[in-house]
């Protein structure tokens, strides 16, 4: 177990286990993907009062869970970094970030689509989901630009894993006072008490779509780690072999 | 556990000599508090020029117009928190004394919101009637004012202390405090106009103090923690 | 209790470069360690390192046996910092500036007046320090260590600004510290002349 734990720690082994987990993620990515977009689009039925226009949700509501996620998830990547000072764990976030940034803008512009026809309008600051999302893509924005205006990484990993933290603080505040503010409320649809609120044909695309989306964002991530890695660890001994080694890196 | 430790009277002196140095240097330099405050009421200024003069509209835009413009003149005030400490070699000093850094954080921030915070609840007042509030709505909005001070004093002391020595620190503020200032600010307007619509609003009032609260026990922490990530 | 400053296998890593690597030392009360080096040698890093605010890649610094980082509060109220700028306010007073770092840190009972007579100081007391030469700044700085209860003295590049006799004066000083069982760790381009044991550190 402890092994395992230590190994994790290595750059060149979490490397290559990065690798090793790629076809693993991105294989069901794509298969649930495929599931959940053909479902969606042609065996679910429409809603009875929103029409085909609800369908852009198996794109929105996995969007709008990532980026979500994503920020968790650079958080507790952040935690982890400062308490044991694993280094590996800083990487993890500053991979994660771009990500999670991308899911957001993903999410606002499902979302918008989907609000066109339902308010009749591009944008609607009444919505409180939307709203929280636009201020989540700030706060994004803020990490990263942190991230670049530090030059020596050890200190923006840091910096940035304090700010992360004090930013996933905020996403809770941020949700309950802009619910708070909020009028126009499209109440949650997905869990309602005594379970789904939705038919199985709806349903069960939305599940594989979030599923496959979960999948997507772990292979994305795995890419991205592995770079991440490869870039921070450049002048060491094992990258130099590894890349003048026959295999050249795979 | 309860043995009496003869630290903690020294805390007490660290932080009310930090408190007082920081109010001392402020004396000195009376346009660093001066400044912010002209700004804000520059920026009231600005609407109404800009939307037209005509009454109603100012009664509804005006909460939020002065919480924008707090928002806006506090973010302009929290630039300086550190940075002079910074570069005449000050903050190491203190990063290297005896006391808990978090408690100098506190009293840093707490000098920072009595020089910027606290002027600007005192003439927030005066603004307001141009927007022709009625006397008891300006109650609720120094009220408002008084507890969101406190709260984005708090937040922007972890942006300040996260960007100090940094080359691009006023802009990178910005973009790191504001969207953390968001519930403050959303939270802080609405209260004053849910009160000039004659509703009930001490929901806010209770978030916004709550907000403080957490803010004041958390937010020195994370101050102090990045300040010595900013100054390794 | 005599105090001990050790360090074990320090190894700090700036960005690309390795300032030093597997650094030990161990100082006692009444020594001089004096850190050796050309400019950007990593001098100031070590000092910093020792005063606990770099994370160091390998190693620890003990005080009294105890590593630093598990006593900080402790090991900062036995030691002082002269540093390169001086950290004191270009906008306040000699005293005011003083009188804010004595309720900072544990003082030693001396006479403020007899300090600042001998740095040369006493006709400045309500000067504010923005008017004051550089060297003037520095025996300011310099009446800050000595007001000080700190046994451990950090002083990196105590001899900048200083005419010769300030520097002779600097000397002395630690001399006279040194001999009353304090330690300090020096850095300095040129050499010192004190009576007590120097142990060199050459980065």
């Amino acid at each position: 177990m402890w092994k395992f734990f230590h190994q994790l720690a290595s750059p060149p082994h979490f490397y290559r286990l990065a690798a090793t987990l790629m076809p693993w993620l991105a294989v069901p990515a794509l298969l649930l993907i495929a599931y959940g977009t053909y479902a969606g689009l042609f065996l679910a039925s429409p809603d009875y009062q929103q029409g085909d226009a609800f369908r852009i949700i198996y794109v929105h509501v996995p969007s709008a869970y990532l980026s979500m996620m994503a920020y968790m998830f650079m958080a507790i990547s952040g935690a982890i970094g400062l308490i044991w000072r694993l280094k590996l764990a800083h990487a993890v976030g500053a991979a994660a970030a771009p990500l999670g940034a991308a899911f957001t803008f993903l999410a606002l512009v499902t979302g918008s689509i989907w609000g066109r026809p339902m308010w009749g309008t591009w944008w609607e600051w009444g919505d409180p989901r939307l709203t929280s999302e636009l201020i989540l893509l700030f706060l994004y924005f803020g990490y990263m630009a942190l991230r670049s205006s530090i030059d020596d990484t050890a200190k923006a990993d840091k910096a940035c894993a304090v700010l992360a933290l004090v930013g996933v603080v905020n996403v809770v505040v941020v949700h309950y006072s802009v619910e708070w503010w909020s009028s126009l409320h499209q109440g949650q649809t997905l869990m309602k008490k005594g379970g789904p609120g939705m038919d199985a044909d709806m349903l069960y695309p939305l599940l594989a779509m979030i599923l496959g989306f979960t999948f997507l964002f772990g292979a994305l991530l795995a890419r991205r780690i592995r770079t991440e890695v490869l870039y921070r660890e450049r002048r060491t001994r094992w990258v130099r072999e590894m890349i003048l080694s026959p295999e050249g890196g795979r | 556990m309860a043995v009496p430790s003869p630290e903690q009277p020294r805390i007490l002196v660290g932080l009310v000599a930090m408190v007082r140095r920081d109010l001392l240097l402020a004396w000195k330099r009376p346009g660093d508090v001066l400044n912010p405050l002209f700004f804000f009421a520059m920026v009231c200024t600005l609407f109404p020029l800009a939307v037209g003069p005509s009454a109603e509209q100012l009664t509804v835009s005006g909460p939020g117009v002065l919480w924008v413009a707090a928002l806006l003149s506090t973010l302009l005030s929290l630039n300086s928190l550190f940075m002079s400490d910074h570069e005449d070699g000050s903050l190491d000093q203190l990063l290297v004394s005896p006391q808990p850094l978090p408690v100098l954080a506190l009293s840093k921030t707490l000098a920072h919101w009595l020089t910027s915070g606290l002027p600007l609840v005192l003439i927030s007042p005066l603004l307001a009637m141009t927007y022709r509030m009625s006397t008891d709505i300006v109650g609720v909005l120094m009220l408002t004012l008084l507890l969101g001070t406190v709260c984005l004093s708090l937040l922007g002391s972890i942006g300040a202390a996260l960007t100090v020595g940094l080359h691009r620190g006023t802009a990178l503020l910005s973009l790191l405090i504001l969207p953390l200032a968001m519930p403050v600010l959303l939270l802080g307007a609405n209260t004053v106009s849910l009160a000039a619509g004659g509703e009930p609003y001490a929901t806010g009032i209770w978030a916004l103090a709550g907000y403080a609260v957490a803010a004041l026990s958390l937010a020195p922490y994370a101050t102090a923690a990045a300040l010595r990530i900013s100054n390794e | 209790m005599t105090a001990k400053l050790s360090a074990n296998d320090l190894t700090l890593i700036r960005g690309e470069s390795c300032l030093f690597q597997g650094l030990s030392f161990a100082l006692n009360a009444g020594e001089l360690l004096l850190l050796e080096g050309q400019n950007g040698s990593g001098k100031t890093s070590l000092m910093r390192a020792i005063a606990g605010m770099l994370s160091l890649e390998s190693g620890e610094v003990l005080w009294n046996d105890v590593p630093v980082s598990q006593q900080r509060q402790e090991f900062h109220g036995s030691l002082v910092w002269l540093a390169h700028r001086t950290g004191l306010k270009g906008d306040l007073t000699l005293v005011e500036n003083l009188r804010f770092e004595g309720a900072l840190r544990p003082q030693s009972d001396v006479d403020p007046s007899e300090v600042f007579k001998r740095l040369g100081i006493s006709k400045l007391k309500s000067l504010p320090l923005r008017s004051m030469s550089a060297g003037q700044q520095r025996r300011v700085a310099l009446a800050r260590m000595l007001l000080s209860d700190a046994p451990l003295w950090l002083v990196d590049e105590p001899f900048t600004n200083l005419d010769q006799e300030g520097r002779e004066l600097v000397m002395r000083l630690t001399d006279e510290h040194l001999a009353a069982g304090g330690m300090c760790v020096m850095a300095a381009h040129q050499d010192v002349d004190i009576n007590a044991t120097v142990t060199r550190v050459s980065l």
